[in-house]
């Protein structure tokens, strides 16, 4: 496995990101955020196809019941903003568990039709005119941005950054847990021969569905900590596009390995900026061309290169 | 009654162009095995095509027809470049590799001619088809083209040995490669031809939907959803999929209050999964084997 | 004379399992030759490697030209034509469109429309349903229409896959007779797989037994037939 996994690398990449937002400024440190919220929805994904091999083209759904959920808590019912992530990310466990049901008999490509169908007709949903008092309709619902609490002498960008990461750090342990357990091990049998996992008594109905929910929890905690960090939800931040944006970061990323979930967030972050920078629209032109070459030439996505890169820093060594 | 026979006959005609979508899915689908969902946006990018070469002043059916013409040749060419290097690889590939085909030619078509909605132009005007008719010109205008472009797709796979040669490709790829057969080149025919097919699509579309590069991602899920209902193996079951599908579409956008005209997609979403998980097959097809 | 078909050192694998291990053998113009052996023993493999359905190492000359890197379709356009394993049958669509498909390499549409009414000569049940979906055709039949379907092409070599696998003795005999025929009056050259012997060598003037990917004994066939002891420890009865 790459050195990542090296506890000693682990505590210098924790420490850089401790110190990171003191030195650099409120804009970038509320980009690093939204890294890390990628980065969890990513993960979300890459259990679901990574681990388990189911496919989905439907979770930016997820992800907007998550921030939706989220969003009308602190709107409607005052929620405290920590508390809407555990709610958001129940509720998308349901959400994705009863999706995930049906879901069960369909294998590969006709999983992606249905789960396509999902994410093309989230933002409708989402406009819905009889749900306009909870949702906003299409202008969305606003939310205040949290301040550091116990006066600590932090801006709210900084805050915020160090919220999300310690949920952050929490949701990839687990992860990381859950994919070296008994659990994780039935879910990859599942992926890798089906006939066989049942044969040693896995029950693959019960699994693929939880899987999904599981899956689906990830994306919904992403979605509702994206919710707070963007201080906005609107229908049309939850287009199909953004499943596209999550399947470039699990591709780039590295299907099948935790941590290029970070790759995947920071490239689904910063690319598009820099490619709108030189034109309107661009960003998914390179998306695709990203997605294209890399299936292509390195099918293993930044998993594979890290890989490749630990083993050359060894042979050297 | 008479407002019903009206949406119906709507329905039909809105219902035609996704049979033609639905067709080149499950086209695309017969000779691959897999679902291609860059099809509509292969078809709008055609539709801008058309609209680029109206714009240069070329007259409307000349454009139509080359347009059919680069269509036709920008799918044998997709298929040899982009699709014959992964043609063994697994599931998760291909649908990504068709999902960034998807962002390409969106974006592409964004940065070519603007997201800004352009109307576009109909041969056969809006004046409704007879005094106080049902229909007007444009929509049966678009049946017609519709009913002509399946007469001609069934001579071509019935009555010529190309059409043959695709069928017995779709059908047993091993065996037909031992009489001879060029199976890849079946392959790049077909997507050619799926790609024509939803050129058409997308040029009958246009002056309903307006002309900009997401016009096409309702069409394709209604598409997607007509495919499956006729059945994925099944071109036929496709095109009354299609049918049904945009007259379902249209009486509930009339006589369901909210649903029916805010839920568009989600009607879709429901046919889809309704009927991948009670008749997989579809309407028409034979069962689909799996192989586990 | 050289040989119609030349196959010398042929290795082959499927993935990471050989299963072919140095097969030389000949076949000579409008002769029949089998390979025998049981299952397992690498006989199929041995027809789709000559055809390029799989890996393959070796060299294969067929009509003095190498076709050891040509694909299956080119091979089969210059005049090679497989009955295969499981008859390969286009189930979808009917008896007639799978008999045309046989020609589909082919130009000359008016002797293509003789060959076809010379197929339904020898087999007039195909004759007979012709309009039907050739899934619903029994065993037999399907057979019939598989070995009609490779006349269609005019081939100068046919490779039949165990024709007589899962069919009645009568219709077996049947088979073999129009097989004989076709190699007598129209040239045609065989190479058989075949697990039943007795059937095999009453048709071929060559034969060579085959176990585990190896060739362990070849000869003319008669020689074959009346050599107890390889029939014992080889064929088996």
């Amino acid at each position: 496995m790459p050195r990542l996994n090296n506890p000693r690398v682990t505590l210098a990449i924790i420490a850089v990101a401790l110190v990171l937002p003191l030195v650099i400024q409120n804009f970038l440190t509320f980009q690093l955020t939204l890294v890390l919220v990628y980065a969890i929805a990513i993960i979300g994904l890459n259990l679901l196809t990574g681990f388990n091999g189911q496919f989905s083209l439907g979770h930016s759904a997820f992800y907007a019941i998550g921030a939706y959920v989220a969003a009308m808590l602190m709107d409607k019912a005052d929620f405290p903003y920590a508390m809407t992530l555990p709610v958001a990310g129940i509720a998308c466990f349901v959400f994705g568990f009863l999706f995930g049901l049906p879901a069960l008999r369909l294998e590969g490509v006709y999983l992606a039709l249905a789960t396509f169908a999902l994410a093309v007709a989230t933002p409708q949903i989402l406009k819905l005119s009889p749900l306009e008092h909870w949702t906003g309709g299409v202008q969305g619902i606003v939310v205040n941005k949290p301040e550091a609490p116990f006066g600590l002498p932090l801006t709210e960008d900084q805050w915020l950054y160090y919220f999300t990461l310690l949920i952050t750090i929490v949701m990839t342990v687990l992860a990381h847990n859950l994919v070296a357990s008994r659990t994780g091990r039935a879910m990859m049998a599942i992926r890798d021969n089906p006939i066989a996992a049942r044969s040693m008594g896995i029950n693959i109905a019960l699994y693929k569905s939880l899987t999904f929910g599981v899956s689906a929890l990830y994306t919904g905690v992403a979605g509702a900590l994206g919710a707070i960090v963007v201080q906005f939800v609107a229908p049309d931040s939850f287009t199909f596009f953004l499943s596209i944006s999550l399947l470039v970061g699990l591709v780039v990323g590295g299907v099948g390995w935790i941590p290029g979930a970070f790759f995947g967030g920071a490239f689904v972050l910063f690319v598009p900026n820099l490619a709108e920078s030189f034109s309107k629209g661009l960003s998914g032109a390179v998306y695709g061309v990203m997605i294209i070459v890399l299936i292509y030439v390195l099918p293993t996505g930044a998993a594979g290169l890290t890989r490749a890169a630990s083993r050359w820093w060894r042979a050297k060594a | 009654m008479e407002l019903l026979l009206q949406q119906i006959l709507a329905g039909i005609a809105t219902g035609t162009i996704y049979a033609c979508i639905a067709l080149a899915i499950v086209m695309t689908y017969q000779t691959i095995g897999h679902l291609n969902f860059a099809q509509g946006e292969m078809a709008m990018f055609s539709t801008f095509l058309a609209w680029q070469l109206i714009q240069w002043g070329l007259p409307y059916w000349t454009a139509f027809a080359l347009t059919v013409a680069l269509s036709f040749a920008g799918g044998v060419l997709i298929e040899r470049i982009v699709l014959r290097p992964i043609h063994n690889a697994p599931v998760l590939s291909h649908v990504a590799v068709f999902i960034g085909l998807l962002a390409i030619l969106n974006s592409l078509a964004g940065f070519i001619w603007d997201f800004n909605v352009k109307p576009f132009p109909t041969p056969f005007g809006t004046a409704p088809l007879i005094a106080n008719g049902f229909i007007d010109a444009h929509q049966a205008g678009m049946i017609a083209v519709t009913i002509l472009l399946l007469a001609f797709l069934y001579g071509f796979f019935r009555f010529t040995r190309v059409g043959l040669a695709m069928r017995a490709s779709a059908n047993d790829p091993v065996s037909a490669r031992l009489v001879g057969i060029r199976v890849g080149w079946m392959a790049a025919l077909g997507w050619g031809m799926a790609a024509a097919i939803g050129a058409v699509a997308g040029m009958m579309i246009a002056p309903i939907v307006f002309l900009e590069p997401n016009m096409m991602l309702g069409v394709l899920l209604y598409g997607f959803a007509g495919a499956v209902l006729g059945g994925l193996g099944s071109p036929a079951g496709a095109v009354i999929g299609g049918l049904i599908v945009g007259v379902v579409e249209n009486l509930a956008g009339t006589f369901i209050p909210v649903v029916g005209g805010e839920l568009k997609f989600t009607i879709a979403l429901a046919i889809i999964v309704a009927v991948l998980v009670m008749k997989p097959q579809g309407l028409f097809g034979r069962p689909v084997l799996h192989r586990v | 004379m050289t040989p119609l078909l030349q196959v010398r050192d042929l290795h082959a694998s499927y993935g990471s399992t050989r299963v072919l291990h140095g097969l030389d053998f000949a076949l000579e113009e409008k002769g029949v030759t089998t390979l025998l052996g049981g299952n397992g023993a690498g006989k199929t493999t041995t027809l789709r490697a000559l055809c390029g359905m799989i890996e393959r190492r070796g060299e294969i000359t067929f009509a003095g030209r190498s076709i050891a890197r040509a694909s299956t379709e080119d091979i089969v356009r210059m005049g090679v034509a497989h009955v295969p394993d499981g008859r390969g049958t286009f189930v979808r669509l009917t008896v007639e469109e799978n008999l045309e498909l046989g020609a589909i390499t082919r130009r000359d549409r008016r002797a293509i429309a003789a060959d076809l009414e010379r197929v339904y000569g020898y087999f007039p049940i195909l004759q007979k349903r012709r309009s039907q979906q050739a899934g619903t055709l029994s065993g037999g039949e399907q057979q019939m229409l598989a070995i009609g379907r490779a006349l269609m092409l005019r081939p100068r070599l046919m490779l039949l896959d165990e024709p007589s696998f899962g069919l009645a003795p009568r219709v077996v005999q049947e088979l073999f007779a129009i097989l004989s025929t076709l190699n007598k009056d129209e040239g045609v050259s065989l190479l058989l797989v075949e697990q039943n012997a007795t059937v095999a060598l009453d048709l071929a003037d060559h034969a060579y037994l085959v176990e585990t990917g190896r060739i362990v004994f070849s000869g003319a066939a008669r020689d074959i037939r009346q050599n107890e002891k390889i029939r014992r420890s080889y064929l088996g009865y």
